[in-house]
């Protein structure tokens, strides 16, 4: 990649490919990302759904180098900010991107804010570290921040601590924080699940109208297919830390091609319906230990499998089409050596 | 604020209440009595006996005497050191700005030390400085503070000739003039340190398992989520929480090391409270003793008192009221 291209407009905000991150158990490591690819452009917000564990979580924290020190790690692949590689970035360097030019938000607001601080410092805490204001500039601004992201009496919470507010005030306060310096993407992992459903929709509301002022891209972690279908553009579907499927959001719901996919929407809840978990699959993700090595991961749970699915792994597209998926049901999915044997 | 240190400060009358009950007939019921010391012992004279006892109250039902004495006790009159013949409160005056230094720099000693090993340890857990680190505290943990202190007497006392073994202070040097204050200096830190030896080997493991466990935090994700270098957030987000328990350390303190001086003060023939309690013990000085352990017995209850109010200062979630 020529410096060229990567201060072009054309490139996309964020690149992943054939990205691995493993967790070392024992003396091994074993891979709960495996092989993603995918792009985020500007401005996109792109929304990541799969059940619990299948490595949602650990990818996003691999982008911002948050993986738990130690026992998480980039085992390989590229992740291209605005072109540059920021796999082999340091700390330091990480530093001047975090909190900067991609933020993050946490599903649990009632413990990711440091119970000892005041809301305010912990405001301008980001304001200071990328910008040169002076402490009572970045107070000013924290208030600001903190009126737009809705939260009433701006001028006195910036004085109080976490415990004297909400879950969902106390989100609205992560989100002032992620946005303070105007990032490019903001990464939100499950931002409304802990949240209380009233509260879920203000959230995505408010985080909406921020990607539209600010001009901001989000990459959206969760559950919730409806969540999906309100805000983003683009969806990948992930299962067993592998995309298995990539559309735009009206081509997933119109179309959806995966069996996983398929199953997933059925999980969604009605309205008139209890809200429940994506309980309606039968199984369980597999533990990032028993991967199956070649194969289709979902195929014992698949109920259309068929004996090749055990064999032969499906491979994603990677081409910049609107619709891709990585199942054998699908000719383009076969992996260019085997499809003419097989067939 | 004040309310409530006023609602505990009344909270605390019936306990030393209870305690002054305990002290008097302990001490009662001990061998020998507080009022031999003011007979004259060369005076045999049964009924020049008979006639001071009389005069003495010695005579009088239980409960008379201990109102007289309780009620002295609160108006300042601790009674007479039998074996000084001096006012208890004179004896004590002179003796505990000795302890008070002693616990002060074992204080000091004991916070910076476990501040300083207790961060580096957490910071770098399993590592080699950690592993020495938790050797010694492991060994200060497991010897007693009078082996300890004997031995600590011995090499650096006695054989390295580092420190001095004994007393507060030099003969020769002027009171008030800086020589004065390094020798007493000189004589308070071996005493002093081996004083706050538990609290240091304890504190600082406490700080290292507080630490690691705070770094595994959710808001320390956040924090490195900012931007914010991982040294301020070791040194700002982490240690600001970890402080919280031990600075409540501090109140509980207060009372431990005045009742940890009574041995490491014997130890060093220091000569403060805690020498002072063991004399008039062999010495059955029952006002003295009494007076220190009313003394000590308050200080607990002070020292509780002191650790809740740090609480609430140090922690915003505790609102004292
Ligand atoms: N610290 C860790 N050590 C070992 N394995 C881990 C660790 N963190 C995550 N994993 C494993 O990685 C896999 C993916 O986990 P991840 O947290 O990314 O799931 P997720 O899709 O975010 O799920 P959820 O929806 O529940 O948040 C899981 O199998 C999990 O067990
Ligand atoms: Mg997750």
């Amino acid at each position: 990649m020529t410096a060229n291209q990567a201060t072009n407009k054309q490139t996309p905000l964020l690149e992943v490919h054939n990205l691995q991150t493993g967790f070392k158990i024992g003396k091994e490591y074993f891979n709960a990302v495996e092989s993603v690819s995918f792009s985020i452009n500007r401005k996109q917000i792109v929304g990541i759904v799969g059940e619990s564990g299948c490595g949602k979580s650990v990818m996003s924290l691999s982008i911002m180098h948050l993986l738990p020190q130690g026992i998480g790690k980039i085992r390989g692949g590229e992740i291209l900010f605005e072109g540059q590689d920021i796999v082999d970035y340091d700390e330091k360097k990480m530093n001047g991107i975090r909190g900067k030019d991609i933020s993050m938000i946490f599903q649990e607001p009632m413990t990711s804010l440091n119970p000892v601080f005041t809301i305010g410092y912990q405001i301008t805490e980001v304001l200071l570290n990328h910008q040169d204001i002076t402490k009572n500039e970045a107070r000013t601004k924290a208030v600001t921040l903190l009126k737009n992201v809705g939260i009433p009496r701006a001028e006195q919470i910036v004085d109080e601590y976490p415990h004297q507010l909400s879950g969902g005030m106390r989100q609205r306060v992560m989100i002032a924080m992620a946005i303070a310096c105007q990032p490019k993407l903001l990464i939100a992992d499950e931002p409304t699940t802990a949240l209380d459903v009233t509260v879920q929709a203000q959230i995505l509301d408010l985080l909406k109208n921020i990607q539209e002022v600010n001009d901001m891209a989000i990459m959206l972690i969760t559950h919730d297919l409806g969540v999906v279908a309100e805000i983003c553009d683009v969806v990948l579907v992930m299962y067993a830390g592998k995309i298995v499927e990539r559309a735009t959001v009206e081509e997933l719901f119109e179309n959806p091609k995966h069996p996983y996919t398929k199953l997933l929407m059925e999980a969604i809840p009605k309205m008139e319906e209890e809200r429940e978990r994506l309980a309606t699959i039968e199984g369980l993700v597999p533990a990032i230990k028993d991967m199956p090595a070649v194969g289709c991961r979902f195929a014992n749970r698949c109920p259309k499998a068929m004996p090749e699915c055990m064999q032969v792994t499906p491979r994603l597209g990677e081409s910049a089409a609107e619709h891709e998926v990585a199942c054998l049901l699908y000719e383009e999915s076969w992996p260019k050596e085997e499809r003419v044997g097989a067939r | 604020m004040v309310k409530y240190v006023l609602r505990r400060l009344l909270g605390m009358i019936p306990m030393l209440f209870l305690v002054s009950v305990v002290v008097f007939f302990l001490a009662k019921a001990m061998p020998g009595d507080s009022l031999r010391g003011e007979i004259d012992p060369t005076n045999t004279n049964p009924e020049y006996i008979a006639e001071m006892q009389e005069k003495l109250g010695y005579n009088d039902p239980v409960y008379v005497q201990y109102w007289n004495w309780v009620t002295s006790f609160v108006q300042g009159d601790f009674g007479k050191s039998t074996r000084y013949k001096m006012p208890v409160s004179d004896l004590l005056l002179e003796k505990i700005p000795n302890t008070v230094f002693l616990a002060l720099t074992a204080l000091i000693i004991t916070y910076i030390l476990a501040f300083a090993m207790g961060m580096y340890s957490g910071r770098k857990p399993y590592t080699i400085g950690d592993n020495l680190i938790a050797g010694f505290n492991y060994t200060g943990l497991a010897i007693p503070s009078f082996v300890a202190g004997v031995f600590a007497v011995y090499f650096f006392a006695f054989k390295l000739h580092w420190f001095p073994f004994a007393g507060s202070v030099d003969i020769e040097v002027q009171n008030g003039t800086i020589d004065y204050w390094m020798s007493r200096i000189h004589h308070v830190m071996l005493p002093a340190f081996i004083l706050g030896l538990f609290s240091t080997a304890s504190y600082t493991q406490f700080l290292r398992n507080d630490l690691i466990e705070n770094s595994r935090k959710d808001f320390v994700r956040t924090a490195r989520a900012k931007g914010t270098p991982i040294g301020k957030i070791y040194n700002v987000h982490i240690l600001r929480n970890s402080i919280i328990p031990l600075v409540t350390f501090l109140g509980f303190d207060i009372a431990s090391l005045m009742s940890g001086a009574v041995i490491t003060e014997k130890i060093f023939s220091y000569p403060g409270i805690g020498l002072l309690f063991l004399d008039s013990v062999n010495n059955r000085d029952y006002p003295t003793v009494m007076a220190i352990t009313m003394m000590l017995s308050a200080l607990v209850l002070v020292g509780n008192l002191i650790a809740d109010i740090l609480y609430g200062v140090v922690d915003p979630r505790i609102r004292l009221g």
